[in-house]
């Protein structure tokens, strides 16, 4: 006669994911980069945002991207031309990236660079409001853009996007002198969703708003990399090296 | 369709799980999952899913369950929990104030698995017992593509 037994698992459903996604997460660590994982529906407007952010913060940061497309590579090649190194990632019919597909891309990027040198590291993902929200890829922050011309409404429609995300970015904003949409509707349902995330309203277009959301993101790599020593003694002693050549 | 990657994901947990009984293969009859209502998950679709990937694998007949969690927020004005709602934007009814803490509503857990393992008796026909030669195989996600209709055929009736 078989007994019925149970076991307590406990065990989170998405634990593979996870589990993965810690790993991607102790190799950023590793080579101390802030790596941020970009959101949102398609069209809102990732791939314009970083074009203006890489060009401009390259001056001061060395990044690269992880650009995750379905099917083709075109978003990667218009971030390639701001001369950033891009790793595309199509997923195929997957909707979202998940921490193994960004652990093949981090693959290919080792082959380009050592990420150690890397700053910022910027996952772009699939456009979708849905998927991505649940499946982490190791990211230290996670950044949801919502463009003006989708409408009011969709942070209480997607809610868990907008509540898991660390800064929401409302894109186009230079399009609301044309539309029927109040900015301030948007932040409210925003807030009602998740009080604490940083919200900024920016546009790619006119460059409106994007230095407080740079600003944003250099607090963000202040307090996830944190200039150590070591590096004091490094540069001290390349210093050295380059006086007494 | 993003159930049949949690599916995957949840797979392999099982598969994991069943190595604790190896040599032997464990019969499961049910594995328990609590889902909150504010993920992105549609239970009807995971168990959908979940149905498709066990056929012809060791949990061929496993019945999946899923137990739906509410939303519940706190409010942190007067400390008293109350049911977010999008229609209310999910302020709190007492205070109207935002939705700042979640209590539950989020879970994603694989809570339990009831199961049997084959003893040195034989085993009463009440209780089906895989065949070895597919329960050594891993679970995959989808019937072998080789053989779509012997998959399906020897899928166990419910």
């Amino acid at each position: 006669m078989h007994m019925p037994l149970e076991d307590t698992l406990g065990l989170n459903l998405l634990a593979a994911n996870q589990h993965q996604a810690l790993h991607n997460r102790e190799h950023f660590d590793a080579w101390r980069l802030l790596c941020l994982n970009v959101m949102s529906s398609p069209g809102a407007g990732k791939t314009s945002l970083l074009e203006r952010s890489l060009a401009a913060l390259a001056p001061e940061f060395s990044m690269a991207v992880l650009e995750g497309d379905m099917t083709t590579q075109l978003d990667a090649e218009r971030l390639e031309a701001v001369g950033v190194p891009v790793v595309p990632i199509t997923t195929g019919r997957a909707c979202h990236l998940d921490a193994a597909m960004v652990s093949g891309g981090l693959r290919l990027l080792r082959q380009q660079l050592d990420p150690a040198s890397l700053d910022l590291l910027w996952v772009e993902n699939v456009g979708n409001l849905v998927c991505p929200a649940e499946f982490e890829v190791g990211e230290h922050r996670k950044v949801a853009l919502l463009s003006v011309t989708e409408g009011e409404d969709k942070p209480l429609k997607y809610p868990v996007m907008f509540r898991e995300a660390d800064c929401v970015l409302i894109t186009k904003v230079d399009l609301l002198p044309y539309l029927p949409v109040q900015v301030e509707r948007i932040e409210a349902h925003i807030q009602q969703v998740n009080p604490r995330c940083a919200v900024f309203q920016v546009s790619a277009s006119s460059g409106v708003g994007l230095e407080a959301w740079h600003g944003w993101l250099r607090a963000s790599h202040a307090a996830q990399c944190p200039a150590p020593e070591v590096s004091t003694a490094e540069s001290l002693s390349i210093h050295s090296i380059l006086v007494s050549a | 369709m993003h159930e049949v990657d949690m599916t995957k994901c949840l797979l392999l947990s099982m598969n994991q799980w069943k190595q604790q009984h190896a040599p032997v293969i464990p019969t499961v009859q049910q594995v328990h999952l609590q889902v909150g209502t504010f993920t992105c998950v549609e239970p009807d679709q995971l168990v959908f899913t979940w149905g498709v990937a066990v056929q012809g694998s060791w949990l061929a007949g496993a019945q999946l369950v899923i137990e739906s969690l509410p939303l519940v927020g706190r409010c942190l004005q007067c400390n008293g929990s109350y049911a977010p709602s999008s229609a209310a934007a999910y302020r709190s009814p007492c205070c109207d104030q935002p939705m700042e803490e979640i209590i539950s509503g989020r879970e994603l857990r694989i809570r339990s698995v009831d199961y049997t393992l084959a003893t040195t008796t034989p085993s009463p026909a009440m209780l089906p017992v895989q065949p070895h030669a597919s329960a050594a195989e891993p679970a995959q996600l989808l019937p072998h593509p080789a053989s779509p209709t012997t998959s399906l055929a020897a899928a166990p009736a419910a």
